[in-house]
C-alpha cells in the first residue's frame, strides 16, 4: 500500500506517495525523474544502481525507500554538468567512460571511497570497486582516475 | 551509343555479394549520391538551417557532424566526427556530434568485405572485389553498427563529406567577396582571405554554400597535413556519461509516459499451454496486461518496478520446447552433426588425408567445445515507443535502425514515412541490440495504450533468458607437424548457424554455407601446406546471434590453442613457431608477433618468477592481433597478471581510444574464458542474472598493454579484434603453469581463477 514518504535528493525535499518496499532506484528513476542513476540487475550484484545516502554507497535497486533515513546524493548532485566535482574531471581527464552506463554507478561508488580513503591503495581500489561491473572493461581507467582524483583532491 | 549499352557495358555482377543479397547491381545507379535524409528533418524548416551532404548541418549555432552509428562505448561519434573535422578544418572543441535519423543512405560500405574473400588476401585482385561490395552493400542500404565495420566504412566517406563541403563554403565565400576561391583558406569554422584578413564563419556561409554543387569526392588531403587524425581527442561523449545526462533508451521521458515490462516464454518457440493474469491485473500500478502473440505478456504500469512486480504475478504454464530439454541433449545434436553433409568447405589444399595416412604416431588429435554464452549488456533491453495518429515513435539504442525500422513496418504493412527511429545511446550493444525483439515488442506494446508514449524495460532476468546467444560450438582437429611448422591440419567445426536462425527471424535471407562458423579458423594466415576446414550447422530453435567478434570469438581459441599444442608436441616454442607461418603476410603479421614477444620480454612458456605465460595470434575483421597474456599461481587460484597485445590496424585514427577498445575486447574475453556460460535445464536458460553469470570485475583485471602498428594495407575497425587472442592466449597460459591443457570452456570448471 503507497503512503507518503519524504525524501531529501541532493539538498532537496521531495514527497512521494508508494509502497515502503518500492526500492530507492525506482523512486528516483519512475517517481521524481533522475535517470541518471540506472537499472542494471535489481538483486544488489552490479553496482549500476549506487548512491550515497548520508555519504555511505549504497546499492538502490535493492533498498526500500521505507527504510531510508538519511540524506540521498545522487551522481546529479555530485556535481553540476557545468562544474563537475573533482572525481568525475579525474573521469573525464582519464578518459573513462566507454558505453557509459555503469558509470554513475562507478563514479559515486569511487566518490565514497575517496571521501573515507583519500589515498587508496590499489587493495583498497579492488575491495570499493569490486561491486561495480563495467562489461565494457573499462577498469583500468576506473582505477586511474581514482588515483588521479585522488591527487587533485590532496592539492586542492 | 543507346543509354541501355552504356548500362549493359558498365554492369557489374559481384559473385558471392549478390548471390547473398539475390539481386544483381549495376553501377550506373551505385554513382547516383544517396538521398539527404536531413533535408526531410524538422531542423530543415528553419531559414538559417543548411545541410551539405548526409554528415554535415550547419545552422545558427554552429557545425554539427551526423555520425550515424550507434555509439556503443566504442567512441565511434569522436572517430567519425574527427575525419570530418579533418577536412572541413573545425575546432575540436566546437565539435558537436547527433546520430541522426535511421536512413538507407547511411549504409556501411564495408559491411560485405569479408565475402570478397581473405581478409589478408590484399592482391590487386582482391581490392578491386573488396571495393565491388561496396555496390550491393549500398542497394541493401543497411545502417547496421557492426562488423569492426565502422571505421573502415567512414574513412573515405566521412572525409570527403568534410572536404567537400568546405568547398562549397570556400566557393560561397568567394562570391561574396568576389575573389578566386584558390586564393582563399580555412580555419577552426571560418573561411579567410588572406590578402586582407576578412573571415566569414561557416555558419554565415551556409545557405549560399548548400546551393553550390561541390563534388562529392573531392581531393583528400595527405596524411602529412593531419591536424586530428592519429592525435587522440577528447571524446564527445564522455562528459555526458560522468555527469549522468547521457540519455540511454531507459531514460527518455516523453509526457505522459506509462511503464512496461515483458514476461516472454522461458523455452524458445514454445507458447502459452494456460495462464491466468487476474492476480496481476489487481495489483497496485497495473494499467493492463497485454498478451504478446502466444509467447507471453507484457504488463504496463505507472512504475517500472510496479510492472516487475505484476510480470512475476503472472501464472503460466508454457508449452514444451522443440529442442532437447539440457545442455547435454542440446551438445548432442551438435555432436551427431558431423555426420551430416558438411555445411561449408574451407582453405582446402594439399591432401590432409595423405599426410594422415603415414604419420603414424606423430598425428596429435584435439577436440575443443565452448558453451552458448549471452551478450549481457549492461542495460538490459529497453525501448520507448508511442503509436498516434498514424505515426510511430520509437527512442531504441538500436545498433540497426534501418532494420528496426522495416521490421516494424513489416509488422503491419506501414507506409514508408510513418515509422520513426530515434537512436540514443546504448547501454552497451556487442551485437545483442542488432536485433529488433526488444523494439518490435515495444511497438506492439504501445498499440495497445492508446497513444500513450510506453518505456519498456526488461528485467535483468528477462533479458539474460532471451538472448539471442553467441552458439556453442564444437571442433576437432588433427594435425601433423614439420620439423619447425605445421605439415597439416584438418578441422571439423560443429556450431549453430546464425544466419539460419537470423532468417527465421528477420528479412535476412539464409546464406546456405555460413562462413561465420568457421571464421577465425577459416582466414588465418597460415602457410601451411596441407589444409582442409569443414563446417556442420546443428540446427535447433534456440535462438543465435553475432556477440563480439562472432565466430572468432570460438575459433580464435579452437585455432590458437591446437597451434600451441602442435608446437607442444614438438617442443617448440609457440611464437618461433608462428612466425615460420605468415606467408604472402610476411612481414606485417610477423611484425605484430615480434612485437607482442619485445613487449613481454618473450623467452618462453615460462615466467622468470615461476608465472606461465601463453602466446596467440589472430587475424579477425582485417587486424592482426597478438597476445601474450602471463598467469601465476596464488593461495586464492589462477591469477591474471598481464596482458601485452600488439595490433595492426592500418590507420590508427586516434590511439587512446583504441587502447580502450583493445582492453575492453580483452576484458570481454577473458569474462568469457573464465566464467561465461549458458546452460539449459527443462528447456529453459539456467543463468539469470550476475550472481550466477559472473563478470569480470576490477580486482580480477589485470594491467593491459596495448601496442599499436600501422603496416597494414587498409584501415580496419578495432572493436572486436582484441577478443579471440585473448581466450587461447589465457589458456595456453594456464598450461604453461599447471600442464594441464584445457579443451572446454569456461575454464572455471577445471582451475579456480582469483
Amino acid at each position: 500500500m503507497s503512503i507518503n514518504t519524504k525524501l531529501n535528493v541532493n539538498g532537496k525535499d521531495h514527497e512521494v506517495s508508494v509502497e515502503p518496499e518500492m526500492p530507492l532506484l525506482w523512486v528516483l528513476r519512475d517517481e521524481i525523474g533522475l535517470t541518471g542513476t540506472k537499472f542494471g540487475c535489481g538483486i544488489a550484484q552490479c553496482g549500476a544502481c549506487t548512491v550515497h545516502v548520508d555519504g555511505q554507497a549504497i546499492r538502490s535497486c535493492s533498498y526500500p525507500v521505507g527504510q531510508i533515513k538519511g540524506k540521498v546524493t545522487t551522481i546529479e548532485g555530485l556535481g553540476s554538468p557545468d562544474v563537475m566535482s573533482k572525481v568525475q574531471e579525474a573521469w573525464i581527464e582519464a578518459q573513462t567512460p566507454q558505453c557509459g552506463y555503469c558509470q554513475s554507478g562507478q563514479i559515486m561508488s569511487a566518490a565514497a571511497l575517496l571521501s573515507a580513503n583519500p589515498n587508496p591503495t590499489d587493495d583498497d581500489i579492488d575491495r570499493a570497486m569490486a561491486g561495480n561491473i563495467c562489461r565494457c572493461g573499462a577498469y583500468p581507467r576506473i582505477r586511474a582516475a581514482i588515483h588521479a582524483a585522488a591527487k587533485s583532491m590532496q592539492e586542492a | 551509343m543507346s543509354k541501355l549499352g552504356t548500362i549493359t557495358r558498365r554492369t557489374f555482377l559481384v559473385a558471392s555479394a549478390a548471390v547473398a543479397g539475390g539481386v544483381i547491381f549495376g553501377t550506373y545507379k551505385y554513382k547516383q549520391p544517396v538521398p539527404n535524409p536531413l533535408l526531410d528533418s524538422e531542423a530543415a524548416k528553419q531559414p538559417d538551417f543548411a545541410s551539405l551532404n548526409p554528415y554535415i548541418k550547419i545552422d545558427q549555432d554552429g557545425v554539427t557532424v551526423i555520425t550515424p552509428r550507434a555509439e556503443m562505448g566504442q567512441g565511434i561519434h569522436s572517430t567519425l566526427a574527427m575525419m570530418v573535422a579533418e577536412e572541413l578544418d573545425l575546432d575540436w572543441k566546437t565539435i558537436k556530434t547527433e546520430h541522426g535519423p535511421a536512413s538507407n543512405s547511411y549504409y556501411v560500405s564495408t559491411m560485405m568485405e569479408a565475402m570478397a574473400g581473405h581478409q589478408y588476401d590484399h592482391s590487386k585482385k582482391a581490392n578491386i572485389i573488396r571495393d565491388l561490395t561496396h555496390i550491393p552493400a549500398k542497394f541493401m542500404g543497411m545502417q547496421i553498427t557492426g562488423g569492426s565495420a565502422s571505421t573502415s566504412d567512414g574513412f573515405v566517406k566521412m572525409r570527403s563529406a568534410g572536404a567537400s563541403a568546405r568547398l562549397a563554403l570556400t566557393l560561397a565565400a568567394a562570391q561574396e567577396w568576389g575573389v578566386k576561391a584558390d586564393t582563399l583558406k580555412t580555419e577552426d569554422g571560418f573561411v579567410i582571405n588572406p590578402a586582407n584578413d576578412e573571415k566569414l564563419a561557416y555558419t554565415a556561409l551556409a545557405v549560399k554554400a548548400a546551393a553550390i554543387e561541390a563534388p562529392a569526392d573531392p581531393p583528400l588531403r595527405d596524411p602529412s597535413q593531419w591536424r586530428y587524425i592519429g592525435k587522440s581527442v577528447a571524446r564527445v561523449d564522455i562528459p555526458a556519461k560522468t555527469n549522468g545526462t547521457a540519455e540511454f533508451a531507459i531514460d527518455v521521458k516523453q509526457e505522459g509516459m506509462l511503464h512496461a515490462t515483458v514476461k516472454m516464454s522461458p523455452r524458445f518457440g514454445a507458447g502459452i499451454k494456460s495462464s491466468d493474469t487476474s492476480k496481476a491485473e489487481a495489483m497496485a500500478g497495473v494499467e493492463k496486461v497485454i498478451k504478446l502473440g502466444n509467447n507471453g505478456f507484457a504488463v504496463v504500469a505507472n512504475n517500472t518496478w510496479r510492472a516487475f512486480k505484476a510480470a512475476d504475478a503472472i501464472e503460466v504454464d508454457w508449452d514444451v520446447a522443440s529442442y532437447p530439454a539440457d545442455t547435454a541433449g542440446i551438445m548432442k545434436v551438435y555432436e551427431d552433426s558431423f555426420t551430416t553433409e558438411p555445411n561449408g568447405t574451407f582453405d582446402e589444399k594439399g591432401d590432409v588425408e595423405l599426410i594422415f595416412a603415414d604419420a603414424g604416431g606423430d598425428l596429435v588429435t584435439a577436440e575443443y567445445r565452448v558453451p552458448h554464452l549471452a551478450h549481457s549488456t549492461m542495460e538490459p533491453m529497453t525501448a520507448v515507443a508511442q503509436v498516434k495518429d498514424g505515426r510511430v515513435d520509437i527512442w531504441a539504442g538500436a545498433q540497426s535502425p534501418t532494420g528496426a525500422r522495416d521490421a516494424v513496418m513489416a509488422a503491419d504493412t506501414l507506409e514508408e514515412g510513418t515509422v520513426h527511429i530515434h537512436t540514443t545511446y546504448l547501454g552497451g550493444g556487442f551485437g545483442r541490440r542488432s536485433e529488433n525483439d526488444f523494439v518490435l515488442s515495444a511497438y506492439e506494446i504501445a498499440k495497445q495504450t492508446d497513444g500513450k508514449p510506453v518505456k519498456v524495460t526488461w528485467s535483468r532476468e528477462e533479458d539474460m533468458q532471451h538472448d539471442t546467444y553467441r552458439p556453442a560450438a564444437i571442433a576437432r582437429f588433427k594435425g601433423v607437424m614439420d620439423p619447425k611448422k605445421p605439415l597439416a591440419i584438418d578441422v571439423q567445426i560443429a556450431s549453430a548457424s546464425i544466419f539460419l536462425s537470423m532468417s527465421k527471424r528477420s528479412s535476412m535471407p539464409n546464406m546456405g554455407a555460413d562462413p561465420l562458423i568457421a571464421e577465425g579458423t577459416a582466414g588465418q594466415p597460415d602457410d601451411i601446406e596441407n589444409v582442409r576446414i569443414r563446417t556442420y550447422a546443428p540446427e535447433l530453435d534456440i535462438p543465435v546471434g553475432f556477440w563480439r567478434s562472432v565466430g572468432a570469438s570460438y575459433n580464435g581459441f579452437f585455432h590458437e590453442s591446437f597451434m600451441d599444442e602442435l608446437a607442444a608436441s614438438k617442443d617448440l616454442d609457440p611464437v618461433a613457431m608462428r612466425l615460420e607461418t605468415f606467408g604472402d603476410l610476411t612481414p606485417t603479421g610477423n611484425k605484430v608477433v615480434e612485437k607482442v614477444a619485445e613487449m613481454a620480454g618473450w623467452k618462453g612458456r615460462k615466467g622468470e618468477d615461476g608465472g606461465g605465460r601463453g602466446f596467440a595470434y589472430t587475424l579477425s575483421f582485417g587486424a592482426h592481433t597478438a597476445q601474450i597474456i602471463d598467469v601465476s599461481m596464488t593461495d586464492r587460484g589462477i591469477k591474471i597478471d598481464k596482458v601485452y597485445c600488439a595490433i595492426d590496424v592500418g590507420v590508427a585514427i586516434d590511439p587512446r581510444n583504441i587502447e580502450a577498445q583493445v582492453q575492453s575486447g580483452i576484458i570481454y574475453g577473458l569474462t568469457s574464458a573464465m566464467s561465461g556460460e549458458i546452460t539449459f535445464e527443462d528447456g529453459m536458460v539456467v543463468q539469470s542474472n550476475y550472481h550466477d553469470s559472473p563478470a569480470m570485475r576490477i580486482h580480477q583485471t589485470p594491467e593491459i598493454e596495448v601496442a599499436i602498428l600501422e603496416n597494414n594495407p587498409r584501415i580496419t575497425g578495432v572493436g572486436e579484434p582484441g577478443t579471440p587472442p585473448s581466450i587461447p592466449a589465457l589458456a595456453n597460459a594456464v598450461f604453461a603453469l599447471t600442464g594441464k591443457r584445457i579443451r572446454e570452456l569456461p575454464m572455471n570448471r577445471y582451475v579456480d581463477f582469483v
